[in-house]
Order: C-alpha cells, then sequence, then structure tokens
C-alpha cells in the first residue's frame, strides 16, 4: 500500500509550498489518473511521491518503509518513471533503452541473467516495441518513443508506477490504447499506476479513482461519487467551458459571436 | 523473434571481436614501427638484437630502450586515457563534443603551468633550470590544479546552462587563458617562454622511466572508478531524472565521474602537454564500433582506440624528418577538426543536438 501521510509538496525558493498537507493512500492493483489544470502541482507530487523530489514534510511510505529513505536503488526496484521529457540520445537503440529499465537488479556491470532478458523482451511485446527493437531510438516519432520509454518502465517491473503527462505525444486510439493497457497492467499484476493526463474525458472513462489537484490540495475517490464530480468542476470550470457531470463533457458556456 | 534476436546480437559481437583483434594488431605494429624508425633507422635485426640481446648492440639498445620505449608507452597510456575521459566526459555531460579540450580543461592546465613557468622565472634561473629538466614536479601540480578548478567549475555551470552555451563558454576559456598566457609569459623571460611553448606543443618524449610511474598510476586509479560508474553513466543516457529514477546516484555519479575524468587528464597534460583531439574524436569510433552507448563496452574499446591514434601520430612525428618540423598537436588537429567537421555535417542526431 502506499501512503502519504501529511506530505507537504512543493520548493525551498519562492515557489515555496504547492500542495499542503496530503493525506492520500492506494492499495495494490488501483489504476489512479491525476487530473488538474497547468501549474496546479501534478508534476510535483508525483515527482515528490516517487522520491525523485524531496519532500517538505510528512512521510511517503510503501509497505511500510519511507521511500525517501530508501537506497537509490531499492527505490528503482519498487517505483517506475516515465516523463513527458523528450529524450534523445544518439547511438542507442531501442532494446538498449529498454535494457536500461533492468538496472535496479542487474550488478554492478549491468550485466543481464536470462530472465531480465525475457522480461525485456515481454515489455517491447507489451508495447509493441519489440518491431522496431533494433533501430536507433533517435530515429522514432515522439509517439514511438514514448512507448518504448513505458516499455522500458514495464521492464523495471516496480510495484508503483508513475507517468507523467506520458500520453501527450500519442494519437487518440494511441492514449486509448496505452492507458487500457496500463489500467489491466495494474488490475492483472497488483501493481500500482499512476498516470497524470490533461486528458479528462478519458481518465473518467477509465480511472478506478481520480486525484484532482486543485487549489494546494486533492480530493480523491471514485469517478462516479458526486464529491468528485463536484470537485472537477471547481477545478476546471472557467467563464467560457462548464463541466457537465451528466455527459461527462465540456461545453462551451459561451455562444460563439 | 528471440532466435533472431541472439544471431544478429552474436554476429554483432563476433564483428565487434575482429574490429578488437584489429586494433589491437594495428597498435602493436605501429609500436614496433616506432620504436625501429626514427633519426636512426634500426632495421628489424637491431631491434630484435636491442630488445633481447642488449649487450651486442649497446647503441641500438639504448635507443630503444631509454628513447624511444619510453615515448611508445606515455603514447600507449596517454591515449587510452584520453580515449576513456572523452567517453565519460560525452556522457556524462550528454554532448556528443564534450571532452577535456572543448569545455577547457585542458585550458586550466595551461593557465596553471604559465603561472609556475612564470613563477619559477621570477624566483631565479636555478628554479627554471629545475623546470627545465622537467624533473620538477611543478608543471605537473600546475597543470593538475588547472584542469581540477576548471572541471570543477564547468562542472558546477553545467547545471546551469544547455549544451551549446557550456561548449561555447568552453572554447572561449581556452581563447581567455590564450590572451592571458601571453600576458603572463610576458613576464616569464625567455627560457620560461621556451618550456611553456616546448609543453603546449604537445609530446609524449618528454617522460621517463621514474615519470611514467607518476603517469600510471593516477589513470589506473582513474580507470577503476570509470569501470565503477560505467553502469550508472549508461542509465544517465536517458539523462539526469531518468537516471535517478532507475537507481543511480546522481550526485556521487557526478562527482566521481569528475574525478575519474580529472585523474585520466591531468597527468596526461602534466606529462605531455595539452593533447587535443583524441578524447573528442574517439568515442565516436567507439560507438561505431560497438554500435552501442553502453559505456561498459565503448571504454576498452576507446582505450584501445585513444592508444592507437596517440601512437599513430607520435610515429609521424618521429618519423627521419630532415627538421623537427612536426608537433603532435599540430598532427591530432590536422586529423582531428576535419573528422569533427565530418562528424558535425554527416550525423544527423548530431545536427539536431549542436
Amino acid at each position: 500500500m502506499l501512503k502519504l501521510n501529511q506530505v507537504s509538496v512543493g520548493y525551498s525558493g519562492p515557489r515555496g509550498v504547492v500542495l499542503n498537507k496530503l493525506d492520500l493512500s492506494l492499495n495494490a492493483g488501483a489504476f489512479v489518473c491525476v487530473v488538474g489544470r497547468n501549474g496546479a502541482g501534478k508534476s510535483t507530487l508525483l515527482r515528490t511521491l516517487s522520491g525523485l523530489q524531496p519532500k517538505l514534510s510528512g512521510q511517503v511510505t510503501l509497505e511500510q518503509s519511507d521511500i525517501h529513505e530508501m537506497a537509490p536503488q531499492t527505490r528503482a526496484q519498487r517505483f517506475s518513471v516515465v516523463t513527458t521529457e523528450r529524450i534523445s540520445s544518439p547511438g542507442l537503440t531501442v532494446r538498449d533503452v529498454v535494457q536500461l529499465g533492468r538496472q535496479p537488479y542487474t550488478n554492478w556491470r549491468g550485466k543481464l541473467a536470462h530472465s531480465d532478458q525475457e522480461g525485456i523482451e515481454k515489455a517491447m511485446a507489451r508495447m509493441g516495441t519489440g518491431r522496431f527493437a533494433d533501430l536507433a531510438f533517435d530515429g522514432l516519432s515522439d509517439g514511438e518513443r514514448q512507448r518504448v520509454m513505458i516499455s522500458r518502465a514495464l521492464a523495471q517491473d516496480a510495484d508503483v508506477m508513475v507517468m507523467d503527462e506520458i500520453t501527450a505525444f500519442l494519437d487518440l486510439p494511441g492514449r486509448v490504447e496505452v492507458m487500457s493497457l496500463l489500467r489491466n497492467h495494474a488490475h492483472n499484476t497488483g501493481k500500482i499506476v499512476l498516470l497524470s493526463s490533461h486528458d479528462l474525458e478519458l481518465s473518467l472513462e477509465l480511472a478506478d479513482q481520480l486525484w484532482i489537484v486543485d487549489d494546494g490540495k486533492v480530493s480523491f475517490g471514485p469517478t462516479d461519487e458526486a464529491v468528485i464530480q463536484q470537485a472537477i468542476r471547481i477545478a476546471f470550470d472557467t467563464s467560457d467551458v462548464a463541466y457537465d457531470p451528466a455527459r461527462r463533457q465540456f461545453k462551451l458556456t459561451q455562444k460563439r459571436v | 523473434m528471440s532466435s533472431t534476436y541472439t544471431s544478429t546480437r552474436s554476429n554483432a559481437s563476433t564483428q565487434q571481436r575482429l574490429v578488437i583483434i584489429t586494433l589491437i594488431a594495428g597498435l602493436i605494429c605501429v609500436a614496433i614501427f616506432s620504436l625501429s624508425f626514427g633519426q636512426v633507422v634500426l632495421g628489424s635485426e637491431r631491434l630484435i638484437a636491442a630488445i633481447f640481446d642488449p649487450a651486442k648492440d649497446p647503441v641500438a639498445a639504448q635507443i630503444v630502450s631509454d628513447i624511444r620505449l619510453p615515448r611508445v608507452i606515455t603514447g600507449l597510456v596517454a591515449g587510452a586515457a584520453l580515449g576513456i575521459s572523452g567517453v565519460l566526459m560525452q556522457a556524462l555531460f550528454r554532448n556528443p563534443m564534450a571532452d577535456a579540450w572543448s569545455l577547457g580543461l585542458l585550458a586550466g592546465g595551461q593557465l596553471g603551468v604559465s603561472l609556475i613557468v612564470t613563477a619559477a622565472a621570477f624566483a631565479g634561473p636555478a628554479a627554471l633550470a629545475c623546470l627545465a629538466s622537467f624533473q620538477g614536479v611543478g608543471l605537473s601540480t600546475g597543470a593538475i590544479l588547472g584542469v581540477a578548478i576548471f572541471a570543477a567549475l564547468m562542472a558546477g555551470l553545467s547545471r546551469r546552462v544547455g549544451n551549446i552555451t557550456l561548449l561555447v563558454v568552453g572554447l572561449m576559456l581556452g581563447f581567455t587563458v590564450q590572451g592571458l598566457v601571453s600576458i603572463v609569459m610576458h613576464f616569464a623571460n625567455r627560457v620560461g617562454g621556451r618550456v611553456y611553448s616546448g609543453w603546449n606543443d604537445g609530446t609524449f618524449a618528454s617522460t621517463e622511466y621514474g615519470d611514467l610511474c607518476l603517469l600510471v598510476l593516477p589513470i589506473f586509479i582513474g580507470l577503476i572508478i570509470a569501470v565503477a560508474s560505467a553502469k550508472g553513466l549508461s542509465a544517465m543516457l536517458l539523462g539526469e531524472t531518468y537516471a535517478r529514477s532507475m537507481g543511480a546516484d546522481v550526485k556521487r555519479l557526478r562527482i566521481l565521474t569528475l574525478a575519474a575524468v580529472v585523474l585520466l587528464v591531468a597527468p596526461v597534460t602534466a606529462y605531455c602537454g595539452p593533447v587535443t583531439f583524441i578524447g573528442l574524436i574517439v568515442p565516436h569510433f567507439a560507438r561505431a564500433i560497438a554500435r552501442s552507448s553502453q559505456i561498459l563496452q565503448l571504454l576498452p574499446i576507446a582505450a584501445l582506440c585513444g592508444a592507437l591514434l596517440a601512437v599513430s601520430a607520435d610515429a609521424i612525428v618521429h618519423l627521419p624528418w630532415e627538421q623537427h618540423f612536426l608537433h603532435l598537436n599540430a598532427i591530432l588537429a590536422l586529423v582531428g577538426a576535419p573528422v569533427v567537421i565530418v562528424l558535425l555535417l554527416t550525423n544527423p542526431s548530431m545536427r539536431g543536438r549542436i
């Protein structure tokens, strides 16, 4: 179980506290979508709870152990991360990139055991990246690269997969495919998948639980709960668009002039 | 699928082994050539006699063991060290044009040496004579301090600015130091100037057996650190965030890698001068040969390529020319700069990044 106990996230500089005293918990096998406006603090939250950024206060625990106290290699066995950052690395093949996902388990030389190789091939097959396994990573399209990075995270076989706006480079069918694949992965293997997305409608469709990041706090719950529907309206409504809970869609409130 | 995967990989590794064997063979050929050719041309017979039966041909024995062998060994070690340092720097800075020269580390060494020479000139002719004979640790200290300080500066800067800015800053540091050196050397007398410019041209010929130990020891430690950091540096190829998410201790990795770079580059710079271009182009050859960027695979290939390039350039310098008009850095620049230009123009992934 992943637990956030009175966690404040943010920066020491002028940006200060972004989200204050969060109490959140997730059970194994949960597929959670994190939504919120730009700059609400989704990435900061995800970076903090995966141990990439120090917390300001509180405690993040996974199965009772504090993730900010873990040795880097142990933490890498518990958390895998994919970000929206566009990676370019000349000379690496797709398989090289996916292989790097096994680093938390390999010895100092990074030597891959037979089981590592199997995990790598399986992860590539899951994301459909096996067919360009031997091509240069840099030669791929943005969407294909993102699939490779997700394959790498799958190969890392961590208890919690943290995906920060990974679907931004994918087309609509690609987004649906990747998100439902990750959802099945969570449900079938008991891993926790946390995925932040701007695709609210798709998130509502697929998530077991929604985290709505808004105004320094996080509202959470199953997608069909009235409280959550209300929270979405508070977070996203502007003078031009309004969320319609009945249709689970946004609509324009102002007539076009 | 899995069987084709293993077969293509094993083909690649046989090919790779062939290339490595070729490199080693080339290295041995050039080394033998260097030992027998020079102002005095020894045939194979005299060379064999010089090595195995020194009493029979004392002149040849002296030429080979006192002059040529230390030079060839220095070239091998220095070339290998610079090649490896290039791989480390290009991985750490995620910049295909990074090396000790382009990021200004060698400029640090130059500044350090010029200051030491000037200080010695002020201290008096005895101090200068000591420096000139290269016995003193003075030049080494200057070079090592200079390289280490500039390495720390560039590492600090690299966290704040992008690749291109860092490269330009490195090159500008080079020019700044050139200017400073020409001013500083004005205050050193003529002997000091000669000591400096002799060092600055780069040569593998000024080391004796006693120096070799001081050259090899830090390089060996640097090599161990390089091998130990290789796994983490491979993860760094995907950037700092991903490296950390895959279990690399990035802060420690940065410090270790920089320490390795200084240990590899500084002794070479101290004893052989600022040797350019080896660290810059060798990693590209190594990646092409290994067909991979995985650091651990690159290290031995980069060491071999670097050694071969260094020893070959040195062999050309010491061909029996009428006059001693070629310098090591002149040859390396003539070979290296066009290679860099071709790499930049033909490699699409590089054009995007630099």
